[in-house]
């Protein structure tokens, strides 16, 4: 049986339950998207594009969905003691489906922003739901349409023509639950002209017992001028497996950052779809994966240009031990019409052991010869004459190689533009490769408290 | 005012040379003549029988052949190249033609002289006197070995260069060792059909320790309309051998468009070498992209052997769409594989072409350099894939694809696939797509340069690297093809 059988029969069989519990805008979504899914399977390894991870092996296990929309109880005071040192965000929560804003979330917000879970703003602001929700992600695409299918909750930020946040946004996503658990949740950010954002995600699962899949998507528009930063991290477990998928339309003039960090996690699967629609935009695309164990991280990216005069840069880097597996596969597309465009990617990999595997396949496609695009990838281990360089000062080659590896991150952290963050986010590489455990519970860390309400 | 009109101006004029491109003459666009054999369209078993059967197979041939078919007919044409290819009817083909001679040709008299005409049109050295050129050439014409030259030289030093029905009849043993077993039956699409409906090739196997005094080359061409063009080419070096190998191809101008779907298999033994040379130049269609030949060919080389080395240079410059991947599986220890490529498109030209380094061997090393020229209306894609297997410690890969665009209606893309299962292996892949700078152009222009020659210079440049890699007689005919193909284009 494909994997997505199981979920359209959940589906119809429990509609009723599933509409009741869920507003109205939402419920559209739903039936349009079982339309879509007719006929559709997810992808399946091997196929183009999707050479080293199964979708549909990743959805295809029983995990539970909490269609009631119960409350999984949580010990909060364990999972929300997360956030950056020097660095105050408006911080949010989603514990397994469900949304929590902090206290902190509200206070000095400026006027007309809102950050908010997309249950509330599809029942009080249905216009902002109505106008953005699905505009970008097409239903055609499988895996998009099975999200829309069981959306349960997600956050919507939504920032009004020119007003500049001067602190960042945080969402924490949690797992944590008594089983196997499927959570399904949206990302919907709309920043208007001459706007500006930051959001930080963080992706933590609080046990190494139970099974999760996460399904995201999501959507974000940015108007002329606008600046958005993404910082994506994901500390999950080895349990967990993640497939996510970023849609993004750039206006004139914008400049779009997304960095994905995949410190610890299962399978995860990242999908960065971007769409460059004005002219002078700049996009940065950064990534990072360092695998241990059984994990596998795989991101795909695809980034399009439209219109003249933009400059996109792309660099992933990957790290892999162990049993580790990785996979990239990038794209620049160059449309006729979108002369002058700069657009380069970079993709280097560190194999660290003898049964890593990566593949990576970074493609380019002009259709323009007003351009400079280039991609370079390299796949290697570390440079040996550096080594030798680091033990014959002493340094033992363990802590050599360590030393390496994390200089080898550095250039993905560098494209963070957040000090406090680059700092924070040294120190957990640093710690993920010295093979610490990185929940929160054990951060040596002094973390403020910040409880939801 | 003046500044910007004769900005205009000077748009005007690359568009109008830019222009001049498409109406380039494709000079090898003559028929000849010639009483040809062909079979009625279409394919079933009992065709491939008929052809097995015209040719004298023997039994384990034509069982080769059936088995091929039946998968053959299993399968659907692939689609994940980046090309438009139009559907294609299988059965509106005639999968034999062969120029109708009398019995066996001792000598040059005896050849249809209509037929030495055509290789003279070609610039062949067919003739007796050019035999003084030191190459031993091989003929195909519309799928079927017309005349080897050379054999008896080459015969004295063990050295088999015939065609693949002769080397049946003669060498079936060699054949049955080899046939299949770089490029099997279930390869893929085109391998299939190639393996059910071949009809002729050539067939070089060089014996141990032996150096092959010259270059051997293979002319191919298809003459008769409605037929498709399926030969298959295997060539064996034996432990300590070297041969240099040369295939060209040229086909007439025809409205509708003709296959050609090719088998090439090289295998390499302990520290032999094979070089094998390219220059594709089939009709590529008008420049409304009317007609022109469909070029999908498998080519392979196992490196077998501990440091054998195979090295691949191609130029394409002709085709309407060419969909072919020269790769090297390098089992040997220490094996080496090159491949060096120049891919030309202009007009609606489209290529997917690219090339395959698989390492299975420990501290095997690959070195690949592709440049693509696209110009006009075209479509110029690279496709390769580098895999160095868990065990093959040590590997080493080298690739750098450059793309350039010539006028804005065309397009260069990159598809490169890495895949390193192995952590001892170092894997450098680099790609860049530019057009010609104005800075160059500029800097000819200021020498006293005019635009037009200044382009030929750059791209001539651009593509010196891979064209040092092929042999002399060679590298001055794709160095003119070149010219010819890109005549007038300015970016």
């Amino acid at each position: 049986m494909s994997a997505l059988k199981q979920y359209i029969d959940l589906y119809t069989q429990h509609r009723d339950a599933i509409h009741s519990r869920s507003p109205q805008l939402l419920n559209d979504l739903r039936d349009k998207a079982l339309a879509a899914l007719n006929g559709k399977r997810l992808p399946r390894k091997g196929e183009e594009g999707f050479e080293k991870t199964s979708i549909n092996e990743m959805f295809a296990p029983d995990y539970g969905v909490n269609i009631n929309r119960m409350n999984i109880p949580v010990n909060v005071a364990a999972s929300f003691r997360c956030d950056v040192p020097n660095m105050s965000t408006w911080m949010s929560f989603i514990v397994n489906d469900k949304f929590y804003a902090s206290s902190t979330a509200r206070i000095n917000m400026p006027e007309g922003v809102i950050v908010d879970s997309l249950e509330n703003v599809a029942a009080n602001q249905p216009h902002i739901i109505e106008a953005y929700l699905g505009k970008i992600a097409p239903l055609d695409n499988a895996s998009v349409a099975l999200n829309s299918l069981l959306v349960q909750d997600g956050i919507v930020v939504y920032v009004p023509r020119g007003v500049k946040l001067e602190k960042p946004l945080q969402l924490v996503n949690i797992f944590s639950s008594p089983i196997d658990l499927m959570v399904v949740r949206r990302m919907l950010i709309i920043v208007e002209d001459n706007a500006q954002a930051q959001l930080l995600v963080c992706d933590h699962t609080q046990d190494n017992e139970h099974r999760y899949l996460a399904s995201q998507v999501v959507e974000i528009f940015m108007g002329e001028n606008a600046q958005f930063d993404l910082y994506d991290i994901e500390e999950s477990s080895a349990m967990t497996s993640r497939y996510s998928q970023l849609f993004a339309r750039q206006q004139a003039g914008s400049n779009l950052l997304v960095n994905g960090m995949s410190l610890i996690a299962g399978t995860t699967r990242n999908d960065y779809d971007i769409e460059i629609d004005g002219d002078n935009c700049d996009t940065t695309l950064a990534g990072m994966a360092i695998g241990s164990g059984k994990q596998h991280v795989d991101n795909s990216s695809n980034v399009k240009h439209r219109s003249s005069h933009c400059r996109s840069n792309q660099l992933f880097k990957y790290v892999l031990d162990d049993e580790s597996t990785g996979a990239f596969e990038g794209s620049i597309l160059v449309a006729p019409g979108a002369t002058y465009t700069e657009a380069y990617q970079n993709n280097r990999n560190l194999l660290a052991s003898t049964s890593s595997r990566m593949h990576t396949k970074p493609q380019l496609i002009i259709y323009n010869d007003e351009v400079k695009c280039s991609h370079g990838a390299t796949t290697g281990q570390l440079d040996q004459q550096a080594l030798f360089y680091m033990r014959a000062r002493g340094i033992s080659e363990k802590e050599a190689r360590l030393m390496l590896m994390q200089a080898f991150m550095a250039d993905v952290i560098d494209t963070v533009r957040m000090e406090g963050l680059r700092d924070r986010l040294r120190h957990l590489v640093e710690k993920r490769f010295y093979g610490q455990q990185m929940l929160c519970a054990d951060c040596g860390i002094s973390c403020h408290d910040s409880k939801p309400e | 005012m003046t500044e910007i009109s004769d900005k205009k101006n000077k748009e005007d004029l690359n568009n109008d040379i830019i222009g001049d491109v498409t109406s380039g003459e494709y000079k090898y666009g003559f028929v000849t003549d010639i009483d040809t054999d062909i079979i009625p369209k279409g394919l079933n078993e009992d065709v491939v029988r008929l052809i097995s059967q015209k040719k004298g197979e023997p039994e384990w041939l034509l069982d080769f052949r059936l088995k091929a078919y039946h998968y053959w007919k299993t399968l659907e044409m692939p689609r994940w190249a980046h090309l438009d290819i139009p559907e294609i009817d299988y059965d509106a083909i005639s999968y034999y033609a062969a120029p109708r001679k009398k019995e066996g040709p001792k000598n040059l008299d005896e050849v249809d002289p209509q037929l030495l005409d055509t290789f003279n049109k070609l610039g062949i050295p067919l003739e007796e006197q050019k035999l003084l050129s030191g190459m031993a050439v091989d003929a195909v014409m519309d799928s079927v070995s017309v005349k080897t030259t050379h054999k008896e030289k080459l015969a004295e030093m063990g050295i088999v260069f015939c065609s693949f029905s002769e080397a049946v009849r003669d060498y079936p043993d060699l054949v049955k060792k080899y046939l299949g077993k770089v490029v099997s039956y279930r390869d893929n699409f085109f391998a299939a059909l190639n393996s059910a409906v071949f009809s002729d090739g050539s067939f070089v196997y060089i014996p141990k320790g032996v150096r092959c005094p010259m270059e051997l080359s293979t002319y191919f061409r298809i003459n008769a309309s409605g037929t498709g063009q399926f030969e298959r080419t295997l060539i064996v070096a034996d432990d300590d051998a070297y041969v240099s190998y040369l295939e060209g191809c040229t086909a007439p101008m025809r409205d509708e468009n003709q296959l050609h779907a090719a088998i090439v298999e090289i295998i390499v033994e302990d520290r032999a070498e094979v070089k094998y040379s390219t220059v594709q130049n089939w009709y590529a269609g008008d420049k409304d992209g009317k007609g022109g030949v469909y070029n999908f060919v498998t080519k392979r080389g196992l490196c077998r052997g501990d440091y054998s080395k195979l090295s691949w240079t191609q130029v394409e410059t002709g085709s309407a769409i060419t969909w072919k991947y020269p790769s090297c599986v390098l089992a040997g220890e220490g094996s080496v594989g090159e491949f060096y490529s120049v891919a030309v498109t202009n007009n609606r030209q489209q290529a997917d072409t690219g090339t395959k380094m698989i390492h299975t061997g420990r501290n095997s090393r690959s070195t690949i350099v592709s440049k693509g020229i696209s110009a006009g209306h075209s479509q110029n894609a690279y496709r390769g894939l580098v895999k160095v297997a868990p065990d093959a410690d040590g590997c080493r890969n080298y690739t750098q694809c450059d793309s350039l665009l010539l006028g804005s209606n065309c397009g260069a893309h990159t598809f490169p696939y890495v895949d390193v299962l192995n952590d001892t292996a170092v894997v450098e892949h680099e790609a860049t797509t530019s057009k010609i700078s104005e800075d160059q152009i500029f800097y000819c222009n200021q020498r006293g340069i005019p635009t037009e020659e200044a382009v030929g210079l750059i791209v001539n440049g651009y593509a010196k690297e891979v064209m040092n890699k092929l042999p002399m007689e060679f590298a001055v005919e794709a160095q003119k093809l070149l010219q010819v193909t890109l005549e007038g284009s300015v970016g």
